[in-house]
């Protein structure tokens, strides 16, 4: 590539001299270094994302495990059996309803911890770096470490939380909260909760600084008090970036791997979606019904993310 | 007093309240998780309530238990270390190099297909990994690659890269074209103007999405169990430390000691380039 400068009247005539289709040349140019620069990032996207989707849904209806799996052929026999194995299995409908709560759940906990997080940190004050640096720190520490650091403050012979809570609270007897079925979804969806409201406070602190000051200062010039002003003033500024971030974290925690797995490995009912496919792939090596649940999350997101947009696709754009 | 002074009064307090508790619920974990890592496993089944480390109580065994090889009896955590080092490091050059032209083409350039592009890298952001995992898992599996670090990396470019690109290209909007235009009149090729005139200006940005690249590869979980899981010598921390739990008891202590050797280098990543992180991260969404 040489110059690309659009200069009237001085334009290097080398490719196609006298016609008055010089600027497509340009413009082809351009769109040619483009393609070229974006090449290496389409090539990796399409190798180990693309590839692997479509493959995913070719294995959805195949009969394969782990064990056949050098002699079957990336088009062997299809067969409607792993979907249909996969919806009639027990168990299969209410892993589902368990993911949706717990995305529900997680979504609307982590956005109104956020949101709170954000208001509170708006106007500058002594020690405010250090303090929003810290409320990023659930976000950004490593998973595997969090997850433990919960488990043992829940333990319920050496944890901390049940050993103050008989002590201060009163409680009869510790309580194991990952491991009986009355508390461990609850307690998975305050983890999330905790983890991922730093994402939505970055979100909404950054929204919250753009709203321009005279707007709050008109209306408090009117008269609105502070929980007006709120509710009038700052709240339909931050819908929209709240519409986004419902989308977004709901998307997410739906397809959550981690979390559920690191802290009570599917027990005691908080079987998602993306821990029965990991049984599937890895414990019983049905690579086909894993493949066919996966193909089944992945439809059943896309439905509900159709839905959320069809309401509140007008806020998210 | 009127509704708007007591508002006003009861909203300060609420305030700081709420700031208190913020930081009591974020930080407590992390302060909890170095305290028992230095405490003996005996003292702390006697005495779990306790909140700081009893005087004559500390002690760094666990962290010896966690780094000595297994060789000499520990958990060989000073290989895991290696390991993520090495893949997290690889991973991010590599995202970087790969993400920097395209998120340049992206936000510069017309060329055919860049609309889909761009909703391409979001769709991609979006989809769930364990979809993406059977089949690497299947291909990594026949073609031999399970259990290498490459596959690893190659998996953490393609995790990394939709938001590289995003963030990039945001940042690459900024930079008012008639600076590059300029460069181009004094005779600049395309590539010379990215690299003279685009790069250093958007280091902040490139620095902000480096580190963003790092901490999603030294944190990863699912990945690295999936293809590592049968060889423990190429184990990262966040696996190595998740099995450590799942194997022969291991004291809670020594666990914890696990994770402050695993959160540490991003804690302290974190907080040397907090600013630079945040900003870099939301720049482009008060467009909302």
């Amino acid at each position: 590539m040489t110059t690309t400068a659009p200069g009237p009247g001085r334009s290097p005539t080398r490719e196609r001299p006298a016609t008055p289709r010089r600027p497509l040349t340009l413009r082809r140019r351009e769109s040619r270094a483009g393609l070229a620069l974006v090449a290496p990032t389409l090539l990796v996207t399409i190798a180990v994302i693309g590839i692997p989707i479509v493959w995913t849904v070719v294995l959805a209806f195949q009969r394969v495990r782990l064990a056949t799996l050098r002699k079957t052929g990336l088009f062997g026999e299809f067969t409607m059996d792993n979907i249909d194995r996969v919806l009639h299995t027990p168990g299969f409908a209410e892993t589902l309803w368990v993911t949706l709560i717990y995305s529900i759940g997680g979504t609307v906990g982590s956005i109104a911890l956020g949101l709170v997080a954000a208001l509170v940190v708006r106007r500058p004050f002594r020690g405010r770096t250090v303090v929003r640096a810290s409320m990023l720190l659930p976000y950004v520490a490593p998973v595997v470490a969090v997850t433990f650091v919960w488990q043992v403050m829940l333990d319920p012979q050496l944890g901390i939380v049940n050993h103050w809570g008989q002590r201060l609270l009163g409680w009869d007897a510790p309580v194991p909260f990952l491991t009986q079925e009355s508390t461990a979804l609850a307690t998975v969806i305050v983890f999330e909760a905790w983890r991922y409201f730093p994402f939505a406070f970055l979100f909404l602190l950054a929204r919250l600084q753009a709203v321009p000051g005279e707007l709050e200062e008109a209306a408090r010039v009117d008269g609105a008090t502070p929980t007006q002003r709120f509710r009038h003033i700052l709240l339909p500024q931050l819908l929209p970036v709240i519409a986004l971030l419902g989308v977004l974290r709901f998307i997410m925690t739906f397809n959550k791997f981690d979390d559920v797995y690191l802290l009570t490995g599917g027990a005691a009912g908080t079987e998602v979606v993306s821990v029965r496919v990991y049984e599937f792939l890895t414990a019983r090596t049905d690579i086909g019904a894993a493949a066919a649940q996966a193909v089944v999350l992945a439809v059943v997101l896309i439905v509900f993310v159709l839905i959320y947009l069809r309401f509140f696709g007008r806020r998210v754009g | 007093m009127d509704r708007d002074a007591v508002e006003t009064v009861s909203l300060r307090w609420l305030r700081r309240l709420v700031i208190a508790v913020f930081l009591l619920v974020t930080v407590f974990p992390f302060y909890y998780m170095l305290v028992l890592s230095v405490r003996p496993i005996e003292r702390l089944l006697l005495d779990p309530g306790a909140l700081v480390v009893g005087f004559g109580e500390l002690t760094v065994a666990t962290y010896a238990e966690v780094l000595r090889t297994t060789a000499d009896g520990g958990q060989g955590f000073l290989t895991f270390i290696g390991n993520s080092g090495l893949v997290a490091v690889a991973a991010t050059v590599l995202t970087l190099l790969v993400a920097i032209p395209g998120a340049y083409a992206v936000a510069r350039l017309r060329f055919f297909g860049r609309r889909q592009v761009d909703f391409l890298f979001l769709a991609v952001y979006l989809f769930p990994s364990i979809v993406i995992a059977i089949p690497l898992f299947v291909v990594f599996t026949r073609a031999g690659l399970r259990g290498s670090l490459f596959g690893l990396v190659l998996v953490y470019i393609s995790q990394t890269l939709p938001v590289s690109v995003y963030m990039l290209k945001n940042y690459f909007e900024t930079i008012p074209v008639s600076l590059e235009e300029s460069a181009a009149i004094d005779g600049a090729g395309r590539l010379g103007i990215i690299r003279r005139v685009s790069l250093p200006l958007a280091m902040p940005s490139i620095m902000a999405v480096a580190l963003y690249d790092f901490m999603i590869a030294w944190n990863e979980f699912l990945f690295a169990l999936l293809f590592l899981v049968d060889k423990p010598d190429r184990w990262t921390v966040s696996l190595g430390l998740s099995l450590l739990a799942d194997g022969v008891e291991v004291p809670k202590t020594v666990l914890m000691a696990g994770s402050v050797v695993l959160t540490l280098p991003i804690v302290i990543l974190f907080f040397a380039s907090e600013r630079l992180l945040t900003e870099g991260l939301t720049s482009g969404a008060e467009k909302g």
